[in-house]
């Protein structure tokens, strides 16, 4: 009874102080950021002009907002279905792939060794990530891994100067972006699927389902919850992009800024001259509600009934 | 000067902290939140501290023309890149300690300038000197447009720190002031000289017994012969840096019609791209892209890389400025004999109707120094700059760092361990009065380079890679500096 009557007090002071730090620190800047965005705020002075909503009026005219907001709607659409078939059908591999010995579900040799390999791109920094796949697509005379392999077996012919072609650079992205990201999911997804019982495996192989099958019936609809995470995760992801496009392809979002994301708009806006920081925090504003608006969807087409596991 | 009056919001117009004191009110769901909000990024300078950017701290006398205060401070921000901070630190703050040993110096380095002090003139709290360059500069544009850059007036009137008969003013390589002013007020302190030109393998072409071309048609058979010899006979700084190749572009427009013609560039005068010997120029380049005399792969390269190949040899010339020898010194040194780096000027492209001689080459006074007007001690970062502006000050950066000073006969006597500076202080000396430079990139920086291809540099790249012939380049150019003419919201300068 004592903790009853005690229950609010108690209960407001564990949550008030995360409230007001949460409040002071997320949430004004979000607001700031707002305001910022309806005014002609340069960056360096205490006071700021106030102009409505003209910096939204002026990204429908700004043809490389346009270029930003395709390549962001790319990333969106390609690099979680790739990293997530990546990461399902690796995990799948590691943990029950293997050919049954003696009738037991494992996943192929070497696994233990395969689920480190793959997460280790998630430990190294992303600037790093990004300064090795520079030199990955460099000119085969500047280092460049890619041309010097196609050439080595013999299909020098299709080699390109990949990062100087602007039809190309959003696919780069896409492929460094898929690589980076693939490991976490693998290890994400094993998790999931070691909580699967075991006997649901052996009453499939009991019953003569391929492995296609088994993967197809069993392994995805047991971890579709953790796949669903995973998509609206990889989409608030592939939002972003800024550190990878500008490390990979510099802050001008590349040769004629073909490979430009929102995010290095936002910073080239803010902090190139002539400094714009009204129109960065307007693209922001954008970017924010755009992001909210791609998770929500997420959410809701991916809902599923939630398979009870016995 | 009343900088509390310039700070203030004209009324009726909706400020900032109106705006947050709305939301406030309304918005009890923010709970305690919304009470700080007002002390965010942006917030609360209304009262700078007014003794700051007032009359010199200290009395004006003729030992002390600036009149600093003797035993104060000075808070010097050095930017670390490419020179580093040691010159500071090694040469030009001893001497200033030299001179007032009861001056504190605040030393501080930054590799990101704006970063590190965008904060600090929001906040109306800069400090009293700062080495604005690299890559995160702050814009000197809107600084001066905000009023927050000191005029160096008083630096540039002041007597000289080695001679009281002769003002820093008169100390300075002409251009240096005009580089620095907007509107007719030098903001800015140019300190280094940078000399751009072509540069090359002495050694390489004394053994095949090439010699350096002074048309464009001997610069065009020079390469045919480079070609066949095996070597690329140029390179440019790859994809980072294409503009590198408007530099020779430019200076050989400029020698082929003349001064006017940057000027009607740098005013952003219609049609000032398709003049005939900018169109000439342009074509120029153009033959070397239509007759692959690039080093295969140029386009798709860092600039580093592009660099690193015409040391190791695979490439003969390379466009650059005269930092190059000291940004690949590694490489060169490691090459021991077989490399020496030289200077070459841009050839001309009709010996018979150019309007400058072979000589002009294109010197910019480059690596601004500024002293914000909000600053606690402004007069001491003028100091500073004097300080450097001393012979024995310029002289040891000039040593140090192998970069000229934008101070007069600094150079003269220095004996350069660098072979590649020291054959363009020759043709710098050959060249006299023939010194030329264009301003756009220093007042429009974005239509240079930064503006995600729609920028002079997106065309010249298209042009390099064969895909927009001269014509199409000029009409790309014509974009861009219509697009700059007809933003109302920058500040136009003039090219006089």
């Amino acid at each position: 009874m004592a903790l009853q009557r005690g229950k609010y007090p108690f209960l407001l002071a564990l949550t008030v102080p995360g409230a007001v730090i949460y409040g002071y620190f997320m949430f004004s800047p979000y607001l700031q950021a707002m305001w910022i965005s309806l005014t002609d705020w340069g960056g360096y002075t205490a006071t700021m002009n106030f102009v409505g909503l003209d910096n939204f009026r002026r990204m429908i005219a700004d043809p490389q907002l346009l270029t930003a907001l395709r390549n962001n709607l790319i990333l969106l659409l390609v690099v979680p279905v790739l990293t997530l078939a990546l990461g399902l059908f690796l995990a799948s591999m590691i943990n029950v792939g293997g050919r049954g010995r003696a009738g037991a579900v494992t996943g192929v040799r070497g696994s233990s060794v395969y689920k480190v390999v793959y997460f280790f791109p998630q430990v190294v920094s992303v600037v790093i990530v990004a300064v090795v796949w520079k030199y990955v697509f460099a000119p085969a005379n500047a280092g460049g891994v890619l041309n010097n392999a196609l050439e080595a077996i013999g299909l020098g012919r299709l080699a390109q100067l990949w990062l100087a072609e602007p039809k190309y650079l959003i696919w780069v992205v896409v492929i460094v972006m898929t690589w980076s990201f693939a490991g976490f999911y693998v290890v994400m997804f094993s998790a999931a699927m070691q909580s699967i019982p075991r006997d649901i495996y052996e009453a499939a192989l009991l019953d003569g389902s391929s492995r296609f099958t088994t993967f197809r019936k069993i392994t995805v609809p047991l971890v579709w919850d953790t796949v669903q995470v995973g998509w609206v995760y990889l989409a608030i992801q592939a939002m972003d992009g800024f550190a990878l496009v500008s490390v990979m392809l510099g802050t001008g979002g590349g040769v004629e800024g073909a490979g430009d994301v929102l995010g290095v708009k936002v910073y080239r806006e803010a902090f190139t001259p002539p400094n714009n920081f009204g129109y960065a925090a307007a693209i922001g504003v954008v970017l924010l509600l755009l992001t909210l608006a791609v998770s929500l969807i997420f959410m809701r087409i991916l809902r599923r009934e939630r398979v009870e596991l016995a | 000067m009343s900088r509390s009056t310039e700070r203030t919001t004209p009324s009726g117009a909706p400020t900032r902290r109106r705006f947050l004191k709305q939301i406030g009110l309304a918005g009890v769901a923010l709970g305690p939140g919304s009470a700080l909000l007002a002390s965010c990024v942006s917030g609360s300078t209304d009262e700078p501290d007014d003794e700051a950017a007032a009359s010199p701290a200290g009395e004006i006398t003729a030992d002390n023309p600036l009149g600093i205060a003797t035993d104060g401070e000075v808070e010097i921000w050095i930017f670390d890149g490419g020179f580093t901070d040691a010159y500071a630190v090694e040469i030009h703050e001893p001497l200033l300690q030299q001179r007032w040993p009861d001056l504190t110096i605040d030393h501080h380095k930054a590799v990101d300038i704006g970063a590190e002090l965008q904060q600090r003139f929001v906040a109306g709290d800069p400090p009293d000197f700062i080495n604005n360059s690299g890559d995160g500069q702050l814009d000197t544009a809107q600084l001066i447009a905000n009023g927050q850059l000191a005029d160096l007036g008083p630096l540039l009137d002041a007597p000289s720190w080695d001679d009281p008969g002769k003002t820093v003013r008169e100390t300075l390589v002409p251009g240096t002031v005009e580089v620095g002013s907007r509107g007719g007020v030098c903001y800015e302190l140019n300190y280094a000289f940078t000399l751009y030109g072509l540069w090359y393998n002495k050694a390489l072409f004394d053994t095949n017994g090439w010699t350096v071309p002074r048309t464009w048609d001997d610069m065009l058979d020079l390469c045919a012969e480079i070609k066949s010899a095996g070597i690329a006979p140029w390179t440019y700084q790859g994809l980072t840096a294409p503009y590198y190749m408007n530099w020779p572009l430019l200076t050989m427009a400029a020698k082929q019609g003349g001064v006017e013609v940057l000027k009607n560039i740098d005013n952003l005068v219609e049609g000032a791209w398709k003049d005939p010997s900018v169109l000439a120029a342009a074509e120029a380049i153009y033959r070397l892209a239509e007759n692959g005399y690039f080093m295969e792969g140029t386009e798709g390269m860092e600039f580093r890389d592009a660099q690193a190949a015409w040391v190791q040899g695979e490439a003969a010339i390379v466009p650059a400025g005269s930092w190059l020898e000291n940004e690949e010194v590694d490489l060169i040194t490691a090459r021991g004999d077989e490399f020496q780096i030289a200077y070459m000027n841009e050839p001309i492209i009709d010996e018979a109707s150019a309007a400058l001689p072979y000589e002009t080459l294109r010197a910019k006074p480059s690596t601004p120094y500024v002293v914000p007007a909000d600053a606690a001690h402004p007069e001491a970062g003028m100091e500073y700059m004097r300080a450097m502006l001393s012979k024995e000050g310029a002289q040891g950066f000039t040593n140090m760092v192998k970069s000229f000073t934008s101070v007069l006969g600094a150079a003269d006597g220095v004996e350069l361990d660098a072979p590649g500076l020291s054959s363009a202080k020759d043709a710098f000396t050959a060249a006299g009065e023939n010194v030329v430079n264009w301003l756009y990139p220093l007042w429009y920086p974005s239509m240079e380079s930064g503006d995600a291809g729609n920028d002079i540099s997106g065309a010249t790249f298209k042009l390099l890679k064969g895909d927009v012939n001269p014509e199409e380049w000029a009409d790309l150019c014509e974009g861009v500096a219509t697009k700059w003419r007809e933003d109302d919201a920058i500040q136009h300068e003039t090219h006089a």
